[in-house]
């Protein structure tokens, strides 16, 4: 697909009763349960053994729903409020993306403790694999006919399902650990790569291949992220990326932190974003709460997650330049990168992960002299940007190494659930920023960066000249910085404003109980997507009514983005697949959470 | 004391100028990695090493008395003997090489009449380090590193030596110092063979496996390839190897194309060791220059561009030569 047959993209339609409307005509209205939420989109349950009907429906619907955009699954033993809906022990959810209607649609499945097995729709998306793999991993879930249901966050070696609420979350709720050489060995056999356990073959009639295992310690994969690789010569044959060295269980994290505390967590998914990650978490619990946030914090908090993005896209392209070889640009784009970060630093106080955002507002208002700082580095950056485009961008060299290389089509992009640059750079116009404007982008002017081939050039053309575009944006909220507050007023606000505390004892009962246990949010789900600095990034909240979070979904564009590599890569070299790991512009942190 | 004739003091004075000679290039290619990373700073907006004594010079005394005392390390799945030998062949080739260098005209190790083809002779072993180190360590990234080195080296090798037969036909000689005495009394090289040092430069940087022709080491593919099982002194050795390969295809450039220890016009006959010692200065300085510039191609984009661009070149090149020099040839001389 190119850019003449571009889709058009329709302003975005939250709650979209449509799809409903065409289920209900198909399937009959008692088929479904519809859910109430705050979510922004209809949730309809279905009963187990009509999923697959429905699914393969909605993606072969006119106008598709052709991407899974999310898949995971809920523990719902301990939930309390879940009046109406259907009984469940455990829920399995199908979060499906159309482009054509710019709108959403959840199947969820509830499944009893006694079968906890579900047909797998790897057949109707592929990128369902990873996403099952995951529930499996998680729950301990089982899809029938999935074509490799093994672990893939935890150690093969893992015993138990660590998202169940029945798993402890801390380490003194279990006996010490202690590593003994027996189980070292245990886990270093475990760790060996088997061809045949992925339907591999050690050779043909001719020859070996040699299986190369590149990771999880290789300077160009980007973090500890292991792939196996297939060999033929130099050629790629096949290979298996494995994940989940990087895994931390942010998720699981989540329930045990009340809604105020895990902010400084989610600075941490995707750990070159900073505040940009906070975004989509405070917008979450926000429309749980039902805050509605004065204008200034929305500038406030676009200007910043607008910097992240720089940053972020910098520290790309110094890399991406040096997987192909370069070495001098990434020093030149870490010292654009310490720019911002003392622009950063001066108005948050922090620079890696400033943990920033607050329910209901920011940490604080901006520091005197803010404008100076801003000023500079909008004047500062793109000078850089034509300097790094005529010296690194346009020499022969780097693109004889990347044009053509790991290419992909909108379609194959959209399949395996690919957002962002990676999406865009195959002539699809899908930024939410424009598509599902959140926090008030739609008050800005700036343009979404397009390219063609969706090739590993493309793909890094996009990002730069998305820099480009976040300069602009970042140059109107200098421009246009409203005055007022930089919180909400509103009780949920964390930390409470405390203005009346001292004179006023019901407020000071109040502020007290949200600082010491946090704030309560009412029991209702809740969803947020940004286009966030590696793709489209998103936090699917439920509350029980209480001080913590009960379910905690985090949806990573790079885990998808992983997904797609060896349908992507067969069949190229292996300084090609260095050349396309670059491209992709991922962190493990994104990936495993 | 009569065994004590004149012919024995020539060998005695000749055995100690080589002796200097081989000092001075071992301590300059050790010096190069400190000159490379301070250089490398500079054009990457960084400081480099500059603690250990004036500008970080003393920085190689340092990294010594580490290498030195690491452990030598062998893997126990390693073939020993071949293991032990690549960094040997790696530092031994090409500083064997330097000895038909002539560096000024009364130093020089060896006034060989065959110098040029003892160099390639010498280039040519040296791939054996690469494919001893490679294959001993029986680690599949270093293997697949070897194998990147020899395909490179045979494709550059072919040329290699082609590029330079334009100067033998017109100098007529393989002998150093009358190339040298050639260009001195005609013209330098750099002018009627400039093609040749085009393809002789680039067959330079890949013999000595330097960016962007280090497919073999390829830190972000191959994560450092066919030493990536070597520590200590025999890493130290790989790596002293590769800046005397610097410093000796600097030396060669600036012997063959350059006019060697003349100065331009012959101006200042007499400072002969700083014309030679800053014309190759110059080209060490191109080779690091050309690291910090530019990406690496793929290794695939490598050969093709040896086989069809430089190949042809450089046969195009020794066609033309021969025929002009042919053609500037009295009749009945040519036999």
């Amino acid at each position: 697909m190119t850019a003449d047959t571009a889709l058009y993209i329709p302003p975005y339609k939250a709650d979209d009763q449509d799809v409903v409307n065409e289920l209900n005509t198909r399937f009959g209205a008692d088929a479904f349960t519809a859910q109430q939420t705050r979510t922004g989109m209809p949730v309809l349950w279905v009963a187990r053994e009509r999923l697959i009907e429905v699914l393969t429906f909605l993606r072969q619907l006119p106008k598709p729903y052709v991407m899974l955009y999310d898949l995971h699954g809920v523990d719902e033993r301990l939930r309390t409020q879940r009046r109406g809906l259907p009984g469940a022990d455990f829920t399995v959810f199908y979060h499906l993306m159309s482009i054509e209607r710019n709108s959403d649609v959840m199947i969820k499945v509830a499944l009893s403790e006694r079968d906890l097995n579900l047909p797998t729709v790897t057949n109707i998306w592929p990128n369902a694999n990873w996403y099952e793999r995951e529930v499996w991993d998680m729950y301990g879930i089982t899809f029938a006919g999935h074509p490799h249901l093994t672990r893939i966050m935890m150690p093969p070696t893992w015993q138990g399902h660590p998202l169940r609420k029945d798993y402890p979350a801390r380490a003194t709720e279990f006996d010490p650990f202690s590593l003994s050489v027996a189980k070292q060995n245990l886990e270093e056999e475990a760790a060996r790569f088997n061809p045949e356990d992925w339907g591999m073959k050690r050779g043909n009639e001719n020859e070996d291949y040699m299986f190369l295992n590149l990771g999880p310690n290789h300077p160009s994969a980007h973090g500890a992220f292991r792939i196996v690789l297939q060999l033929d010569g130099e050629e790629i044959v096949d290979c298996v990326p494995e994940v989940g060295y990087h895994h931390r269980g942010a998720e699981k994290m989540a329930e045990r932190q009340s809604w105020h505390s895990f902010i400084p967590y989610t600075d941490r998914i995707d750990y070159l974003g900073g505040v940009m990650n906070n975004l989509p978490y405070v917008l979450s619990v926000e429309k749980l709460a039902g805050i509605k946030v004065p204008e200034k914090v929305d500038v406030i908090r676009i200007m910043m997650a607008e910097f992240f993005r720089i940053t972020s896209h910098l520290l790309f392209l110094g890399t991406y330049i040096q997987d192909v070889g370069a070495m001098t640009p990434v020093f030149f784009t870490f010292t654009d990168r310490q720019r911002a970060y003392t622009v950063i630093e001066a108005i948050t106080g922090f620079r890696l992960h400033p943990a920033w955002y607050r329910i209901g507002g920011v940490a604080h208002d901006l520091p005197r002299g803010w404008e100076k700082l801003v000023k500079d580095f909008v004047e500062w950056l793109p000078k850089r940007l034509d300097e790094y485009e005529k010296a690194a961008l346009k020499n022969s060299i780097l693109r004889g190494r990347t044009i053509g290389v790991a290419q992909y089509n909108t379609k194959e992009a959209l399949e395996w659930g690919i957002t962002g640059a990676g999406l865009r750079s195959t002539g699809l116009d899908f930024d939410l920023r424009k598509a599902r404007p959140y926090s008030g982008y739609e008050n800005f002017e700036f343009e979404v960066p397009l390219a063609v081939n969706g090739d590993a050039y493309d793909r890094c053309i996009v990002r730069v000249e998305e820099m480009r575009q976040s300069i602009k944006i970042i140059d109107q909220c200098l421009r246009n910085m409203p005055e007022g507050p930089y919180k909400a007023d509103h009780p949920l606000t964390t930390p409470p404003p405390k203005e009346r505390t001292l004179q006023h004892i019901e407020t000071l009962i109040t502020h007290f109980l949200q600082v010491s246990w946090g704030p309560v949010m009412p029991a209702n789900e809740s969803f947020q997507m940004i286009e966030a600095t590696k793709g489209i990034n998103s936090y699917y909240l439920t509350s029980d009514g209480g001080t913590m979070s009960y379910r905690t979904r985090i949806r990573t564009p790079s885990f998808p983005h992983l997904q797609q590599i060896p349908s992507v890569i067969r069949g190229s070299m292996v300084a090609d697949l260095i050349a396309y790991l670059g491209s992709i512009d991922f962190v493990m942190a994104d990936v495993d959470r | 004391m009569s065994w004590f004739t004149p012919e024995v003091i020539d060998v005695i004075i000749a055995v100690l100028k080589a002796i200097v000679i081989l000092l001075a290039v071992v301590v300059c290619g050790a010096l190069l990695s400190w000159v490379e990373r301070r250089l490398l700073a500079l054009w990457q907006d960084r400081y480099g090493p500059n603690r250990v004594g004036p500008f970080g010079a003393f920085q190689i005394a340092a990294d010594m008395i580490k290498m030195f005392f690491k452990e030598d390390w062998t893997p126990p799945f390693a073939d020993k003997v071949i293991f032990t030998l690549a960094p040997v062949v790696a530092m031994s080739c090409l500083l064997i090489a330097f000895a038909i260098i002539p560096i000024t005209p009364t130093w020089g190790v060896a006034d060989l009449n065959i110098g040029l083809l003892f160099f390639f002779a010498m280039a040519g072993l040296s791939v054996y380090a690469v494919l001893f180190a490679g294959w001993s360590s029986n680690n599949k990234f270093a293997l697949l590193g070897s194998l990147r080195a020899s395909a490179q080296t045979v494709s550059y090798e072919v040329f290699m030596g082609l590029s330079l037969m334009g100067i033998v036909i017109q100098a007529g000689s393989f002998n150093m110092r009358e190339i040298v005495e050639y260009q001195a009394q005609n013209l330098w090289f750099i002018i009627p063979q400039f093609f040749g040092f085009c393809t002789f430069f680039i067959a330079g940087v890949a013999v000595t496996h330097r960016h962007p022709f280090d497919q073999p080491e390829a830190e972000q593919e191959l994560a450092d390839g066919y030493h990536i099982e070597y520590a200590g002194m025999k890493w130290g050795m790989f790596f002293v190897g590769e800046y005397i390969g610097i410093v000796l295809i600097s030396a060669l450039l600036v012997t063959l194309f350059f006019g060697g220890w003349h100065g331009p016009f012959n101006i200042l006959p007499s400072l002969s060791f700083v014309w030679f010692a800053l014309k190759t200065g110059f080209f060490i300085m191109l080779f690091i220059l050309l690291r910090a510039s530019i990406p690496r191609p793929r290794y695939d984009q490598v050969m093709d561009f040896s086989w069809k661009f430089c190949l042809p070149l450089t046969l195009i090149n020794l066609l033309v030569t021969a025929a002009v020099v042919l053609l500037n040839t009295p009749a009945g001389v040519a036999q």
